[in-house]
């Protein structure tokens, strides 16, 4: 049951990331872009991480799997801000 | 770790699973292969170098899919990363400095460039035949493999650490020779970049949280080394990341460190090797077999000290005050 819940949760994550892909290919800008990918790529990488929580069933491992995504949330929120910014310096000199 | 590993192989068994594991491994192999020809072929330096590095991370996995996870953490730190971070910086040195944008020129003749593709193919084709026709791989048992068999004596418990800092400390010693003499080629030809901007207080959270865990994490890799994936060179990457990211804020006297200390950091990892394998005994490079493993923790924090240096050294460019 437990497994079965595991893998609903990777699979959901794999699809928000292919949605997040499909953005950062159609979407027009580069902060529209930079928008899609950091939301889409930090849930679907908070889903993963809770199904192989889930999977591995083990506490040691679900603590380093929430470890692993509170840092990817730190830098990929930061670092797109950073690019968002540069690109913004670029335009207006 | 070890049997979180050997868990993580033994999860296809069911032809189900098989069949996915195989369907992984073709897209793996695609993807690779598509990543590579769009690096070479991209008349964009820059979409190049940013394509080499998920080309990188493609390969870390794939040496994952193997079961060599010392590789895929050497590939994703140093191939991955710091490759990246290198070509980037040179990519901008050249921006800097030529007007025109950078773009891949076209160079070479068309008869020279189908003779070098052709040559491409062939080798590939070579390369084939002997790893699944001619020889193909048998990967001997822990029972036959004289690596398992003479691990008690070496001090650690990994295979890949008894061999580069035991069996074949010897290797290891040139590579450290090797990357010293790449150090003393950056500080005679080479002028520090500074960084292209002062660090706004996004950067600065960045690294205050950043910073102190790559330096834990570059302690934990040399730690553990011993028994499990690591080893001083994926610390050393590590390492170099944690100084890379402290220059990119503005000039850190950690990150950038004076004339004689420079030098002191550089030569550490050669000196103590050398010191080390001197020491009275059976040989050189023949460590007394009550000592092995602290003198081999020796020499890899040694080793670190020296890679990370010359990794930073070798991202800003050369040292401050160069020509």
């Amino acid at each position: 049951m437990i497994e079965w819940l595991g893998w609903l949760l990777v699979f959901a994550g794999s699809a928000v990331f292919v949605a997040g892909s499909v953005g950062l290919w159609r979407l027009p800008d580069l902060y529209c872009r930079l928008h899609a990918l950091t939301k889409a790529d930090n849930l679907g990488l908070g889903l993963i991480c809770s199904g192989l929580a889930l999977l591995l069933a083990s506490v040691v491992m679900a603590l380093k799997l929430l470890l692993i995504w509170l840092l990817v949330l730190l830098t990929s929120a930061a670092v797109s801000q950073l690019i968002a910014h540069r690109a913004l310096d670029k335009e207006r000199s | 770790m070890i049997e979180e590993a050997t868990m993580m192989t033994s999860f296809a068994i069911t032809p189900f699973e098989h069949t996915l594991w195989l369907i992984f491994d073709a897209t793996l192999a695609l993807l690779v292969l598509a990543l590579g020809w769009l690096v070479v072929s991209s008349r964009d330096l820059k979409r190049a170098v940013v394509l080499f590095i998920a080309f990188g991370l493609l390969l870390a996995l794939i040496w994952a899919r193997l079961a060599a996870p010392d590789l895929a953490l050497a590939e994703a730190a140093i191939g991955a990363g710091l490759t990246g971070a290198l070509l980037l910086t040179a990519l901008r040195r050249r921006a800097d400095t030529h007007d025109h944008p950078v773009t891949a020129g076209h160079g070479w003749p068309r008869p020279v460039r189908l003779l070098s593709a052709l040559l491409t193919v062939l080798m590939v084709l070579v390369i084939g035949w002997a790893l699944f026709i001619a020889s193909p791989l048998q990967l001997p048992g822990p029972a036959q493999n004289p690596v398992y068999q003479q691990l008690i004596h070496s001090g650690v418990s990994n295979p890949v650490t008894a061999v580069l800092l035991n069996f074949r400390a010897w290797d290891t010693l040139l590579e450290l020779a090797v990357l010293l003499s790449v150090a003393t080629g950056i500080l005679a030809l080479g002028s520090e970049q500074r960084p292209h901007a002062c660090a706004g207080p996004l950067l600065r959270l960045l690294l205050r949280a950043l910073v102190p865990l790559l330096v834990l994490m570059a302690g934990y890799l040399l730690w553990v080394g011993a028994y499990a994936p690591g080893g001083a060179f994926q610390a050393g990457a590590v390492l170099a990341a944690a100084g890379i990211l402290l220059h990119l804020g503005g000039r850190h006297p950690l990150a950038s460190p004076s004339f004689i200390w420079l030098r002191l950091l550089l030569v550490t990892g050669v000196g103590l090797f050398l010191l080390v394998g001197l020491l009275p005994g059976k040989g050189f490079l023949v460590y007394p077999q009550a000592w092995a493993g602290t003198l081999i923790l020796l020499i890899e924090s040694a080793a670190l000290i020296s890679i990370a240096t010359t990794l930073m050294l070798a991202y800003r460019g050369g040292d401050r005050g160069g020509c």
